[in-house]
């Protein structure tokens, strides 16, 4: 899903938890699939979170919450630990969420956000800290995420950080191209390598 | 600086993209029905073909049910997901070992015993436990589907360096103390985001002194410690692992391959980004009590006073009290952590003239064939039939519940696997992470044992 992203204004959905992994935003039991139907991981993501075990929408978790919704998704630090599985990117852009803010993302799918054109912002304990208080005072309070100026700002309280993202992939981002179309863009360069010493040594 | 990740992945730098990643050549990628078959697709719409599908080997090891492999799966599902894997490699013209085929079985497990796994190389697969095949010293990470793509496509993947980080333990392991109790004291110590962004070397006596298949299971665990990947210098005890597999090199190519991978180790000047040392001497036999591998104890010890409220309720467990004599349901044996001939040994060593407790369901799980036929031959088969255990067939099973095998709402499962996730064997189940040794222990006696009490 290419699309291209610039600046982001948008309520967000607070979800002030530690160590969410990629069991959760969804079980192994929704990666049977063979397509890549976003919909359907959209509506699975936070599954057994999000339903009861007979079904039925569990009124106390906050994406069963009308107060709050939005293109942002927060999370507590942690986020997206353990399994590669790409359907976690796949479900939390399926559910609309273009942003997703915490203070520390796991590697492997902080990756696969980018790769599914949702940015994942880094910010400080405290900045997190700030926006789960302002969300709990105000639900309706707007986040602005400039991708250009690599900026966030609570626009209740007026508070901004920066945050990073290497130019390459900011690149990819704002102009709505990823890494395949760089990679096979490369094959001479891949040749050469190929052809190095270097390749010897492996004894494929 | 000078560190032997640095050097193999120097080795394999393509491309530097300013302000950017590094475009990494990779030799070696391994494909599961999971996580392949949106990047085929992919392919398929772009109107790309493999670039090397002779670096590429594919088996399903997910989905497989762990009875009944000579008949078609039941779940239509599951075998849609299985089927759609061969008809891919078919197409791309890439390696396949299917279910049945001798040579099939969990991807990580596989990839070490057939020689495809190989000192120096760069291998990555659809799968967070990619950072098994670092056992054999190579850089070996998980990748999204995304990536999976890139590398079918272009065998190159656009990464960012991560930093260096050395682990090591010294001393020598007490009785009862296993590889996967290293692993889970080492989780418990710097949390399971302790190591993320970092790839991380073991080394120390320890290590030094680790079989293969207690390195393949330290190095499995890497990933629960937030690290991407975790690998180890190869030695004598790898080159003997390696020397006449299927696909390792022969004659000549051995000697000089050999050779080479003498010289793969961190130089005596290097400079990690972090560095870590552990005494083998604070490690006991360890058992998990939460909602994530690194929420882990020794086996005597009681569960902490600070323990997250939710975790706590969705184990229903209280903080302070102890484990041992907890009453149990299910002992999951297998996945690539711990499905290894070695684990079955350990088992079957606690087994061996017990019987299996009437309140326990156990499934025992090989992971790959190869395994399998070497516990027959052994006759570990024996020895586990008459204490009431019975062998299914390999797969990744109970780990994550994608087949049948899954533990059912509120049960208490004391597992080999790798993840105690809630739901993650089963949505409601309850995992308690632990050594082939703990759970041989608990099989038997139907409750929380220390598997010290029950050995020699």
């Amino acid at each position: 899903m290419k699309r291209k992203f610039d600046v982001i204004q948008s309520t967000c959905v607070p979800l002030p938890l530690e160590n969410i992994d990629t069991d959760q935003i969804i079980p192994a039991r929704f990666l049977k699939t063979t397509t890549n139907e976003l919909k359907f991981f959209g509506d699975n993501l936070f599954c057994d979170w999000r339903r009861n075990p007979d079904g039925s929408p569990n009124e106390s978790f906050v994406l069963n919450n009308p107060l709050y919704g939005g293109e942002i998704l927060v999370a507590g630090k942690n986020f997206g630990s353990g399994s590669s599985r790409e359907h976690a990117a796949w479900a939390i852009a399926g559910y609309g969420f273009r942003v997703v803010i915490s203070s520390f993302f796991a590697d492997i799918h902080k990756n696969n956000e980018l790769n599914n054109f949702v940015l994942p912002v880094e910010v400080s304990p405290e900045f997190l800290q700030s926006i789960f208080d302002e969300v709990a005072k105000d639900p309706k309070t707007e986040l602005r995420i400039d991708l250009p100026a690599q900026k966030v700002t609570i626009l209740s309280n007026g508070l901004c950080e920066s945050f990073k993202i290497n130019g390459y992939k900011k690149y990819c981002l704002m102009n709505g191209m990823d890494d395949i179309d760089y990679l096979l863009s490369q094959k001479a360069k891949i040749e050469q390598w190929e052809s190095s010493e270097n390749n010897k040594l492996c004894w494929k | 600086m000078n560190t032997l990740f640095d050097k193999i992945w120097d080795a394999h730098v393509v491309n530097l993209i300013e302000d950017g990643p590094t475009q990494l050549y990779i030799d070696r990628l391994y494909c599961h029905e999971v996580t392949s078959p949106q990047a085929f697709d992919s392919m398929r719409k772009r109107g790309v073909k493999c670039l090397r599908p002779q670096n590429i080997f594919c088996m399903p090891d997910h989905n497989t049910p762990t009875v009944n492999q000579d008949k078609p799966i039941q779940d239509p599902v599951s075998k849609k997901q299985v089927d759609t894997l061969q008809a891919n490699a078919k197409e791309f013209g890439l390696s396949h070992f299917g279910m049945m085929d001798q040579r099939n079985g969990i991807i990580h497990v596989v990839g070490p015993e057939r020689g495809l796994s190989l000192p120096g190389m760069t291998i990555v697969c659809g799968d967070s436990h990619t950072s098994t095949h670092g056992a054999m010293g190579a850089v070996a990470f998980g990748i999204g589907t995304s990536e999976v793509e890139m590398v079918l496509s272009s065998q190159c993947i656009l990464q960012q360096k991560p930093l260096s980080m050395r682990v090591r333990v010294e001393g020598e392991l007490g009785k009862g103390v296993s590889a996967k109790d290293v692993a889970l004291y080492i989780m418990k110590e710097i949390t399971t985001s302790g190591a993320t962004g970092y790839f991380i070397e073991y080394a120390g006596q320890v290590i030094r002194s680790m079989s293969m298949e207690g390195r393949l299971t330290l190095c499995n665990l890497s990933i629960e410690m937030g690290a991407r990947g975790g690998f180890i210098a190869p030695d004598q005890t790898t080159f003997n692992y390696l020397k006449g597999r299927e696909f390792a090199p022969k004659g000549e190519a051995w000697d000089k391959a050999v050779e080479y991978w003498k010289t793969l180790r961190s130089g005596e000047d290097a400079v990690f980004d972090k560095e870590i040392v552990f005494d083998a001497a604070d490690i006991e036999p360890m058992i998990t009590y939460g909602t994530n591998p690194g929420m882990g104890m020794g086996i005597t010890e009681s569960i902490p006073k600070d323990t997250a409220e939710k975790s706590l309720k969705y184990m229903d467990f209280k903080a302070g009290e102890k484990l041992l004599g907890k009453k149990i349901d299910y002992v999951f044996l297998g996945a690539c952590t711990n499905g290894r001939i070695e684990d079955f040994r350990a088992f079957a060593s606690i087994a061996c003239g017990r019987h299996k407790a009437d309140n326990v369901i156990a499934w025992l799980v090989p992971g790959s064939w190869m395994v399998y036929n070497q516990i027959k031959e052994e006759g570990l088969d024996k020895v586990l039939e008459e204490a009431g255990f019975e062998i299914r067939q390999p797969g990744c099973s109970a780990c994550l519940a994608m087949n049948d095998d899954k533990i059912p709402a509120g049960k208490y499962a004391v597992s080999t696997s790798n993840r105690n996730f809630e739901g993650r064997q089963g949505p409601g189940s309850r995992t308690l992470l632990a050594s082939p040794l703990t759970a041989a222990a608990a099989a038997v006696s139907g409750v929380i044992t220390d598997p010290r009490t029950l050995m020699q």
